[in-house]
C-alpha cells in the first residue's frame, strides 16, 4: 500500500462497498421504527372525521394490509426502482428530496465557510494565549454557542436581529429570478455565474442569518480542534527557528505553525456534517428555507412515512459520503498517511 | 496487589502519598482542586453544576416530606407554575396584557397567561435534568458494555471476536444517523409525549459511547501492566474490571459530563419541534416554542426559557471542557505551566513544574 493514484482508486472503492450494509442497516433499522410502532396511519392521513370506508380503502391503497414483511419487499422495490416511495398525497420522495437538496448544501456549505473563517482563528488565538484571559473568553464564547439551542439562537437571529437590521426572509426575495435562471440551484453560486452583482448580493442577505444560526452551535468544533493541535505544535523545534530567525508573530502563527495543526481540524469539520444536517432541520424551518430539512419537518410532523425514511436514508448517506471526504482529505494534506 | 498501573499521572500520587486520592478515579481532589485553581472558568462550571442538580433534587425532594410534616401543601417555587393569573393584569384600551416584565415580585416577569416565569422554569428544571441524565446514563451503561466487550474479546475467529463485529457494524450503521432525525422520527412514530420521545433519543444515543469505550480498551489493554497481570495469572474478568475498566472511567466521566448538556439541547429541540413534552408541562424546549410569538412583545419569556437551558448547558459543557483539558496530556501541561506561574501551591504540587 502506498500513496499512488491507484491505491487511492483502491481506497475509496474498498469504503464504497464498505457503504452497502450501512445503507441496508439504515434502511431496515428505520422502517422497523416507522412501521411497527405506528399500528394505523392511515387513520390519521384521513383525519378524525374520516369514515370506516375511506380509512380501509387507504389501508388497501398503500398496502398496509399485506404481512410487514411483504410492505418490506414493497418498500426496497421502490427504493431500488428509484422513487423512494411516496407521500400520503401521492407526491413521490425521491425527486422532492433531491430538487431540495442544493439549498440545503447551500446552507450547509454556507455554515462551513463561517466556522472556518472566524472558528479557526479563534482557535489560533486562545492557543497562542493558553491559560491567560484571551483564551478564557474564547472558551466562553464557543461554549456559548454550544449551549445555545439551536432553535433559539435561530428564533431570535430570524426575529428580532433580522429584521432590525433589515435583512430579508427567504419568502420575500426583491425580485423573482427569470425562468431558466437557475444553473446549479444554489441562490448565490447561479447569481454569480450570471456576473449579476445586484443578485449576488441580495441572495448573500439570504442566506447570512441561517447560515449564522448553523455555524454558530458548531463553531467551538472548529476552535476546539485548532487549539488543540495548536498546542502541540507551539512547543516544536522547528517553531522556535522560525521565531529566531525573527519572523512575525503573524507570519510564524499561521504560516507555520497553523499549516501543521489543520489537518486534524479539516478532518474534524467533515465529521460534523451530520450534525449540521440534522439542526438544518430546526433552522430550515423557522428561517422557511426551501430545502430537505424544511421537508423533513413536514414529513416528521405529518406522519408521511415514506418522506421520513427518505430523509433519514438521504441524511445517513449524506453523513458517510461526508465522512469519506474527511478521510481523503486527511490523506491529501498529511504525506504520511497511507491508503489502507 | 498494587495495580495502581502505569497511569498518566501515576507522580502526582507519589509526591504525596498521605494525600492519595479517594475513590477508583485517578482524577482524585487533589488534582480536581488543582485544576479548578488553574482554571477558574472549570471552577465557575463545577459550583453552577452542584447548585442547578441539588435545586433540582431539592424541588422533588422536599415538597412531599414537607407537606406531610406540615400537614399542607408546600410549594419551592415562589407561585404556581400552572395556574394562570389574570386578575392582577392591567388593561389598557380594554385589552388585557397579562405579560408583565421582570419585577421584584416576578424576578424573571409572566407569561401572556399571568404565570410566573421564575416558577415555570424551577418546575422544567427536575424534568429536564432528568432527562438529560436518565439518557446519557443509560447510553453509558449500555455503549459502554458493548464497547468493553468489543474491545476486549475481539480476537478473530473466536466467539468472542464475531459478536464484536456484529456490535462493531451495529454501531456504524447507528452512527450514519444523524441522531436528531433519527430521535425526530423515531418519537414521531412511537406517538408524541414526554416517554416515547426519551425512549427515541435513548435509542440514538448509545453508538458513540461504544467507539469510545472500544478505542480506550484497545489503547489500555496492551500495555505492559496489563500483560503483567495476565502473565501473573490474573483472570480476564479480574484484568477487564480492574485493570482496564478503571483505567478508561476518566474519558467516559468526561464525555458523559459534556453529553448531559447535549442530551438537555437535543431533547428540548424535539419538545420545540412539537413531538415531545405536551405543552401543558412546563419544558424548557416547549415553553421556547410557546413563547417564540412574544418575542417582540414580551422577550423575557422567550429569554427566560432559552436563558435556563443556556445557563444549564453551559455549566455542565465548562465543567466538561475543563475535565478534558487536564486528561489531555498535551493541554495540562500548558495548564499547569499556567497555574505554576499564578500559584506557588499549584507548582510545588505539580509534577512537571
Amino acid at each position: 500500500m502506498g500513496r499512488s493514484r491507484g491505491d487511492l482508486l483502491v481506497f475509496v472503492g474498498k469504503r464504497l462497498l464498505q457503504l452497502i450494509p450501512v445503507v441496508l442497516g439504515v434502511v431496515t433499522i428505520t422502517f422497523i421504527f416507522t412501521h411497527l410502532a405506528v399500528r394505523n396511519p392511515c387513520a390519521v392521513w384521513s383525519g378524525p372525521h374520516a369514515s370506516q370506508s375511506t380509512i380501509k380503502q387507504c389501508i388497501v391503497n398503500f398496502g398496509l394490509d399485506q404481512p410487514l414483511l411483504n410492505q418490506f419487499g414493497t418498500y426496497l422495490q421502490n427504493l431500488a426502482a428509484g422513487n423512494w416511495g411516496a407521500s400520503p398525497r401521492g407526491q413521490p420522495v425521491l425527486p422532492t428530496i433531491l430538487s431540495a437538496f442544493p439549498q440545503t448544501l447551500e446552507l450547509v456549505l454556507a455554515a462551513l465557510f463561517i466556522m472556518i473563517v472566524v472558528g479557526i482563528p479563534l482557535g489560533v488565538i486562545a492557543a497562542n494565549r493558553s491559560g491567560r484571559w484571551a483564551d478564557h473568553l474564547v472558551r466562553t464564547f464557543y461554549l456559548s454557542g454550544w449551549a445555545t439551542p439551536t432553535y433559539l439562537g435561530g428564533v431570535i437571529l430570524a426575529i428580532a436581529v433580522g429584521p432590525f437590521l433589515g435583512l430579508p426572509n427567504k419568502s420575500n426575495f426583491t425580485s423573482t429570478p427569470p425562468q431558466g435562471w437557475e444553473i446549479v440551484h444554489m441562490s448565490v453560486l447561479d447569481a454569480m455565474l450570471h456576473l449579476d452583482l445586484h443578485a449576488t448580493v441580495d441572495a448573500i442577505l439570504h442566506l447570512i442569518l441561517p447560515a449564522t444560526a448553523l455555524a454558530f452551535i458548531n463553531l467551538g468544533i472548529a476552535t476546539r480542534m485548532t487549539r488543540g493541535s495548536m498546542l502541540e505544535t507551539l512547543p516544536m523545534d522547528f517553531i522556535k527557528t522560525a521565531r529566531m530567525k525573527g519572523l512575525s508573530d503573524f507570519w510564524v502563527l499561521y504560516k507555520h505553525a497553523l499549516r501543521n495543526s489543520l489537518i486534524s481540524t479539516v478532518t474534524v469539520l467533515g465529521l460534523t456534517a451530520g450534525s449540521l444536517l440534522s439542526t438544518s432541520v430546526v433552522i430550515e424551518e423557522i428561517f422557511q428555507w426551501p430545502g430537505i430539512g424544511a421537508y423533513a419537518f413536514e414529513a416528521i410532523t405529518g406522519y408521511n412515512f415514506a418522506g421520513t425514511i427518505g430523509v433519514v436514508i438521504f441524511f445517513a448517506i449524506g453523513v458517510v459520503a461526508a465522512n469519506l471526504i474527511a478521510d481523503i482529505l486527511y490523506g491529501v494534506l498529511d504525506p504520511r498517511v497511507e491508503w489502507r | 496487589m498494587a495495580a495502581e498501573p502505569e497511569t498518566k499521572e501515576p507522580r502526582a500520587v507519589e509526591a504525596t502519598p498521605a494525600k492519595k486520592p479517594a475513590g477508583g478515579l485517578r482524577l482524585g481532589v487533589r488534582n480536581f482542586l488543582r485544576v479548578m485553581r488553574a482554571n477558574p472558568l472549570t471552577m465557575v462550571g463545577f459550583v453552577l453544576v452542584l447548585i442547578i442538580t441539588l435545586t433540582a433534587v431539592a424541588l422533588v425532594v422536599v415538597p412531599p416530606i414537607a407537606g406531610a410534616i406540615l400537614g399542607h401543601p408546600v410549594m419551592l417555587t415562589p407561585f404556581d407554575p400552572n395556574a394562570p393569573d389574570t386578575s392582577s393584569c392591567p388593561v389598557i384600551n380594554n385589552v388585557t396584557i397579562c405579560a408583565q416584565p421582570p419585577s421584584a415580585q416576578h424576578w424573571f416577569g409572566t407569561d401572556n397567561l399571568g404565570r410566573d416565569m421564575l416558577s415555570r422554569i424551577l418546575a422544567a428544571l427536575p424534568l429536564d435534568l432528568f432527562i438529560a441524565f436518565s439518557v446519557a446514563g443509560v447510553a453509558l451503561l449500555l455503549g459502554g458494555s458493548l464497547g468493553l466487550i468489543a474491545g476486549f474479546w475481539d480476537k478473530p475467529g473466536t466467539i468472542g471476536g464475531v459478536v464484536s463485529l456484529v456490535i462493531m457494524r451495529l454501531t456504524d450503521i447507528f452512527l450514519a444517523f444523524p441522531s436528531l432525525v433519527l430521535a425526530l422520527a423515531i418519537a414521531a412514530s412511537l406517538g408524541r409525549g414526554t416517554g416515547p420521545s426519551i425512549l427515541a433519543v435513548m435509542l440514538t444515543w448509545w453508538p458513540f459511547y461504544v467507539r469510545l469505550t472500544r478505542g480506550e480498551v484497545i489503547a489500555v489493554k496492551h500495555q505492559p501492566y496489563v500483560m503483567a497481570a495476565r502473565a501473573a495469572g490474573v483472570g480476564e474478568w479480574r484484568i477487564l474490571f480492574r485493570h482496564i475498566f478503571r483505567n478508561i472511567l476518566e474519558p467516559l466521566v468526561v464525555y458523559f459530563t459534556l453529553d448531559v448538556g447535549t442530551v438537555i439541547i437535543i431533547f428540548s429541540t424535539i419538545s420545540f419541534i412539537g413531538i415531545g413534552v405536551p405543552v401543558d408541562v412546563p419544558e424548557w424546549g416547549n415553553m421556547v416554542e410557546g413563547y417564540e410569538k412574544l418575542l417582540l412583545t414580551a422577550p423575557w419569556t422567550v429569554l427566560a426559557a432559552g436563558g435556563a437551558i443556556f445557563v444549564t448547558v453551559l455549566a455542565f459543557s465548562l465543567l466538561g471542557d475543563g475535565l478534558r483539558d487536564i486528561l489531555d496530556p498535551r493541554s495540562r501541561r500548558a495548564l499547569t505551566q499556567a497555574a505554576a506561574t499564578t500559584s506557588v501551591t499549584a507548582a510545588s504540587s505539580s509534577p512537571e513544574a
